[in-house]
């Protein structure tokens, strides 16, 4: 159950099998790794921006709450901070269950909240100068499935 | 007083990312702010939270010396 927020790249594969070793009752690990698009040369860079102390509380609220509604038995969150270029790494989310569909579930709503609730600002370096990212309606209704009753 | 961060696009419009602003209250500390009309209505677009010393507050809050507020545009992360 850990929130890393680092300036560094990091290499997916690495942290899932760190995250899979010495697992004797997990039947189930799911994991998404998202990465910075180039969208057709419009970004050159990704700039990604928290607020150290509530973007960590906040990645671990969402995460509490997840493991509490799927029974997770572990989960990791890394997430860039800083300058990123197109096709490295912005975040990898990893969840550990008893049975596939509460870890595929469970990183779902793990991504869905990172997206549009966790304390990121995005922007966007690109030969037009520069633009802020702001979630989609496509983000909003994405997070808000999971609102529903 | 308080010491103010901006975030995101907040910060770009203002032209600063951290400040002490006098204001007693948050109504007090955005009437202060406001006097930025750019920065003013920057801060009344819908989906602008605030938190208060790293809690995310709706409505009002007392603020003292030693409150950090941060004003947050629409959050956009993975």
């Amino acid at each position: 159950m850990t929130v890393v927020l680092q300036v560094e790249p990091f290499e997916p594969g690495a942290l899932l099998g760190r995250f899979c070793h010495g697992r004797l009752e997990t039947g189930a690990v799911a994991s998404f790794t998202g990465l910075a698009r180039a969208d057709e040369g419009a970004t050159d860079i990704l700039e990604l921006e928290a607020y150290p102390g509530l973007t960590d509380a906040e990645i671990a609220r969402i995460a509490g709450d997840a493991a509490e509604r799927f029974g997770l038995q572990d989960w990791l969150v890394v997430h860039r901070i800083g300058k990123i270029a197109p096709g490295e790494a912005i975040v990898f989310v990893a969840t550990a269950a008893g049975h596939r569909r509460e870890a595929f579930e469970a990183c779902d709503y793990l991504m869905d909240y990172l997206k549009s609730r966790a304390p990121f600002w995005k922007k966007s370096h690109g030969p037009d100068g520069v633009r802020w990212i702001e979630p989609t309606d496509r983000d909003r209704t994405d997070v808000e499935r999971w609102e529903t009753p | 007083m308080a010491r103010v961060l901006l975030f995101g696009l907040l910060a770009d419009v203002a032209g600063w990312r951290e400040a002490d602003i006098p204001g007693e209250t948050l109504a007090a500390l955005r009437a202060e702010l406001g006097k930025d009309e750019d920065l003013g209505q920057a801060l009344a677009r819908p989906g602008v939270q605030v938190a208060v010393d790293r809690v995310i507050v709706r409505g009002e809050a007392a603020l003292t010396a030693a409150s950090e507020v941060a004003f947050m545009p629409p959050m956009s992360g993975g």
